[in-house]
């Protein structure tokens, strides 16, 4: 265990883990959007920024993946903090001028738009945090979607901007996506589901008839697992 | 029938260059390039077989092929210009000589030709400021460039060139 101080609060941490993880288990709230328990921190938001002190010397550290030392002081409400944490939000709000979240966490702390942050038209609700990506890849074991181009021009898609065969339509990246940048949509019978620009044909319950998954997931599941389709196609509530 | 048996060329041929490297997914740079020779640009078909014989999935492909400017994805013209416009060539003449090869060879920078003979296309600095304005042609290096050598550049590569004084 390692001790270190955070907001004035001594805590306990185990050897190799976060000042974001330390600080959640301790009550102490930290700002983040693109922190996710299970997947590969990217560390992409910078909204989890807090300040360090080691020895005589302070300095600005990303929470999220920073690793917790010894004897460690942290400021997550300092004024420099604070400083960081309005300028990210000013820019993640220029970024994406419709996000509700982002707003939110925005007038949380009286930040505004600025005006000399000209508002993108073209990203969406995107903020590039890859969790999308690393659900897709470490947890569905799919891949089926990544970034593509660099610098302004980045975005999140699926290979060649076209309809993924890897895909199968589980909607995890939807699911995991702090700021809802990921539309899935399902008909009104539920017997499709979009996402992607792939429509998938979902799978009615054999006992309650609900449309609960699609097809091309189940079978997946089946493959990976082992277990019979027949058996997959009852929802997990009638199981 | 010609379609299928191209496209099965291309895998035969991105096979070959994969296994130069030992299917070793750690050179997809490399392997990238090589495959960008052998067709002057990344088709679809090709990456796809990358993905599969290296056994590494398409959408990380695509990031690397599109993340460097190096790649292209689509076909590139015979002929390559590559015009510096970093700050020494810029002052010394080099949008002059942008809007010319422009309005000669009708391309905007980073596009090719309809009939695939020219890239054109413009780069930040090629680190031999002295010899400025510089245009590449094809991977040389051609220095103190003007809008008439220019002219004569892409009167050399083929091209019919129009001027004030024929």
């Amino acid at each position: 265990m390692v001790n270190l101080t955070i907001d004035k609060k001594k805590v306990q941490a185990e050897e190799g883990s976060t000042i974001l993880k330390a600080a959640q288990s301790n009550g102490i709230e930290i700002p983040t959007l693109c922190y996710h328990d299970e997947l590969t921190t990217s560390g992409a938001c910078r909204l989890c920024s807090v300040e360090i002190k080691k020895g005589e010397r302070t300095r600005i550290v990303t929470s999220c993946i920073y690793q917790v030392e010894k004897g460690l002081i942290v400021n997550t409400q300092s004024e420099r903090v604070m400083n960081v944490r309005r300028l990210v939000l000013q820019l993640l709000m220029a970024r994406c001028p419709e996000s509700e979240i982002i707003r939110e966490l925005a007038e949380k702390v009286g930040v505004k738009p600025q005006p000399r942050f000209k508002p993108d038209e073209d990203k969406g609700e995107c903020i590039l945090c890859r969790q999308c990506v690393e659900v897709c890849e470490e947890v569905v074991e799919v891949s089926a979607i990544g970034f593509s181009y660099r610098g302004a021009d980045k975005a999140v898609g699926t290979p060649f901007v076209e309809p993924s065969r890897a895909c199968i339509g589980c909607g995890a990246c939807a699911y995991v996506c702090p700021t809802g940048h990921i539309k899935m949509e399902e008909s009104d019978s539920g017997k499709e589901r979009v996402i992607w620009d792939k429509t998938f044909k979902m799978v009615a319950c054999k006992v309650c008839g609900r449309y609960f998954a699609p097809q091309e997931q189940l079978e997946y599941i089946g493959k990976k697992t082992g277990v019979p389709l027949s058996k997959l196609y009852t929802c997990v509530n009638c199981r | 029938m010609s379609e299928v048996n191209s496209v099965e060329k291309m895998e035969l041929k991105v096979k070959d260059i994969i296994q130069k490297y030992g299917s070793d997914r750690g050179f997809v740079v490399p392997i990238l390039q090589d495959v960008q020779k052998e067709f002057n640009y990344l088709p679809k078909e090709a990456l796809n077989a990358v993905s599969s014989h290296l056994d590494v999935a398409i959408s990380r492909i695509f990031e690397v092929a599109t993340f460097y400017k190096a790649f292209s994805l689509t076909p590139r013209g015979r002929h390559q210009l590559s015009l510096c416009v970093g700050t020494a060539c810029y002052v010394r003449g080099a949008p002059l000589i942008e809007s010319n090869i422009e309005r000669v060879l009708d391309l905007r920078p980073g596009k090719t030709s309809p009939d695939l003979e020219f890239s054109f296309d413009t780069v930040n600095c090629l680190g031999s400021c002295a010899l400025g304005p510089i245009l590449v042609v094809d991977g040389e290096y051609q220095g103190q460039m003007t809008v008439s050598k220019t002219n004569k550049v892409l009167k050399k590569l083929g091209k019919k060139v129009k001027t004030d004084e024929n």
